[in-house]
């Protein structure tokens, strides 16, 4: 028995994300409206966190002034270090630890949260150099950070998250309650 | 004669009375000669014997082996009596002439009685009734039932380790009696219960195996197991005395290891052991146990190459939280066939890199290397082999393997030599975005030794060490197929991630082929066209 040889044709878009990763969602993060986060979990259980399609700093055509991964006086995300195979070093993170503050130029300013625990393994640095990935690329080369959960916890920790229907169906209501009563 | 000095006869006596049995004597007193342990142990007692009683009666020459009853009765006396033996210590010398003669009309009932009689002290029946040529027939049939191919053979014996306890307690008896008359011990010379056991058995055993060579370093050793439960307790009081040398671990049944009770006897006092420990041992009532035989052949290591047609078969097995996920593997495909050729209890698999899943591995194929565990078989020829290989390609069309040999340890090691030097050639099925012509790829074919910057893939990452890999991309050739879609044939530097080179993988590798291209690439289909390592060497069709 073999498997199918898929060949994809055009009409078939392929993605790395669709064939590796399950996509989980957080709307309105810390009840802020449409701030929604996406996480992707890989089939080994790593996270890749990244803004969802919906979050303000991706609507009306904003423009990203800075992103700043020092989240306080003293913890600057970009210290993060993890060496070897057991990643040992890296920041451990909580659902609602701050990852980084992106500021548009119309000086909206929005938090970016962790959404899942584990430990933070990398930060997007390239997102600094060129913020336009971050509006162009939000769930690949524009991701925030990647995180590990713990190995016990690798499927326990997406429980308080959305599913991509659950997440659809939210937005869809928003966009009811948004749109003028006829 | 035995090689006896003037200096031995208080240790043969002593000894002798305290339950020693004829070959432990010899062993403490360091007699090195193989021959006189291969004597059966009736005649060596009759030469200790008499050996002893010219002490006591010097005028006396007649030998150990014409001695009387009478004779015997009276060395008993003449060796207990003066040392003032507490009675309950079996004296073996009273049986013997009787016995003797019994033996010579019915050996049967005689070693019964024997071994009824006294179970020796110290070797627990060891170099006793566990040592002879009946032994030596039962352990030969064992081997046999496992059919292994050899033609050498090593012997290896495993005591129980008690047996220390009563060896030391065996030289403090001794030690009394020498220090008496201020002679020294020589302990460092005496001869090993292992030792004594291999001069006498080896031979036996080999014989009955045929005829076949005793070597020291044979690949093929056949291991004897004695245990004594009765005695087991004989350590115990040590974990008290010197509990530091007994340390629990989980994957040991017993603390009382061997090693252990080797160092904690080292560090004793003589004192407290005495106050611990009979002196000398007490006597047990039966010999070891039915020994334990165990078989061991030197693994043998086998190379080949391997060609894998399959997109939905894993180089090893894979299992997710215990669950297999695909229904067999490259190792296991090979391995099926190889391991009941050479009638192998298992093996290691290992590869110059590997492949994922969804990835084929075409042209001359992988070098592979196998160490087979415990080959009850060890030798196949060259048609043999070719035969293996035929047996293995039809038993799969997923597979194939070429260039099938036997290898030795130290050439697998060139498998795994440079791995990151040699370089490896692939084609790749690539997906583009937006729509594509044949010239808008051609400048790829132009790209030479191109450096990436690879992070660790994430794909990996969650096993592997996160770092920032430097690879060679050497050569690039496209193969325009439509308008979304060309072949990628690249040859790299072994460790590069090509999927990860053709989607970007978030773009932690750079470049990519979605950077160098301007728009999303994803990689559909991967082969590996060649493995470019010159081991093993290729064997003519």
């Amino acid at each position: 028995m073999d498997c199918l040889e898929q060949k994809d044709t055009e009409a078939t878009a392929p993605s790395v994300i669709e064939r590796y990763y399950t996509r989980w969602f957080r709307a309105d993060m810390k009840g802020k409206p449409c701030e929604d986060h996406c996480i992707l979990q890989h089939s080994n259980r790593l996270c890749v966190v990244t803004l969802a399609e919906t979050h303000p700093i991706l609507q009306n055509g904003r423009a990203i002034k800075s992103i700043n991964y020092k989240i306080s006086n003293c913890c600057s995300r970009l210290n993060n270090k993890v060496s070897g195979k057991s990643k040992r070093g890296g920041q451990f993170l909580t659902d609602f630890a701050p990852l980084c503050r992106i500021t548009c130029t119309d000086e909206t300013e929005y938090t970016i949260y962790s959404c899942i625990r584990g430990r933070l393994l990398e930060v997007n640095e390239s997102i600094l150099e060129t913020p336009t990935l971050l509006l162009e690329k939000p769930s690949t080369e524009g991701y925030i950070a990647v995180i590990l959960p713990k190995f016990e916890e690798s499927k326990t920790i997406t429980e308080n998250l959305l599913s991509r229907e659950e997440f659809e169906s939210i937005v869809s209501k928003r966009a009811v309650a948004q749109s003028p009563p006829s | 004669m035995l090689p006896l000095k003037e200096k031995d006869k208080p240790i043969v006596r002593k000894l002798l009375s305290s339950g020693c049995c004829a070959r432990c004597v010899l062993r403490f007193c360091c007699v090195s000669v193989q021959a006189a342990y291969r004597k059966p142990p009736q005649d060596t007692l009759k030469e200790l014997q008499a050996f002893i009683s010219n002490t006591e009666n010097s005028t006396s020459q007649e030998s150990a082996a014409d001695s009387t009853e009478e004779n015997s009765k009276s060395h008993d006396a003449a060796v207990s009596e003066p040392l003032g033996e507490p009675p309950n210590k079996r004296v073996k010398l009273e049986p013997v002439g009787t016995e003797e003669e019994e033996e010579a009309a019915a050996p049967a009932v005689a070693k019964l009685k024997e071994e009824e009689s006294s179970v020796c002290v110290a070797c627990l029946g060891i170099l006793q009734e566990l040592c002879g040529s009946t032994q030596a027939v039962k352990i030969a049939e064992r081997v046999k039932t496992e059919k292994y191919e050899f033609d050498t053979v090593v012997l290896s014996v495993s005591l129980p380790a008690q047996l220390c306890v009563r060896e030391h307690s065996c030289w403090l008896h001794v030690k009394k009696e020498l220090r008496e008359k201020s002679m020294a011990v020589d302990k460092d010379n005496a001869v090993q219960v292992k030792e004594a056991f291999k001069w006498i058995m080896q031979g036996l055993v080999a014989k009955e195996l045929g005829g076949v060579v005793v070597v020291a370093r044979s690949l093929f050793e056949v291991s004897v197991e004695f245990t004594h439960p009765e005695t087991d307790a004989d350590c115990h009081f040590l974990a008290s005395t010197c509990a530091d040398c007994f340390k629990s671990t989980k994957n040991k049944q017993s603390v009382f290891t061997r090693m252990a009770v080797v160092k904690a006897l080292e560090k004793i006092s003589d004192a407290v052991f005495l106050k611990h420990y009979a002196c000398p041992p007490a006597q047990p009532t039966s010999s070891c146990s039915p020994q334990y035989v165990q078989c061991l052949h030197v693994s043998i290591f086998i190379a080949g190459r391997y060609n894998k047609f399959s997109r939905c078969l894993p180089q090893t097995p894979w299992v997710i939280d215990g669950e297999r996920r695909m229904e067999s593997s490259v190792e296991e495909l090979i391995a099926a066939p190889v391991l009941s050729s050479f009638r192998a209890d298992g093996f290691n698999f290992s590869s110059s890199g590997r492949e994922d899943v969804d990835v084929r591995t075409l042209g001359n194929g992988r070098p592979f290397a196998m160490e087979l565990l415990n080959p009850h078989r060890s030798r196949l020829s060259k048609v043999e082999m070719k035969q293996l290989q035929e047996t293995i390609n039809e038993s799969s069309d997923k597979i194939r393997v070429r260039d099938l040999q036997i290898v030795s340890r130290e050439a697998m090691s060139r498998m795994k030599e440079g791995e990151e030097d040699k370089t490896k050639s692939y084609t790749a099925l690539v997906w583009t975005r937006k729509p594509i012509q044949s010239d808008d790829i051609a400048f790829i074919d132009d790209i030479k030794d191109l450096t990436l910057d690879q992070k660790t893939p994430l794909r990996v990452l969650h096993r592997r060490a996160l770092a920032v890999r430097q690879r060679v991309v050497h050569r690039m050739n496209t193969r325009f197929l439509d308008s979304h879609h060309f072949y990628l044939e690249l040859k790299t530097q072994a460790g590069t991630y090509i999927k990860e080179f053709v989607h970007g993988d978030f773009g932690r590798t750079k470049p990519n082929l979605s950077v160098l291209l301007k728009t999303d690439t994803d990689i559909l289909e991967l082969d590996v066209e060649s493995v470019d390592v010159d081991w093993p060497p290729s064997i003519p069709e």
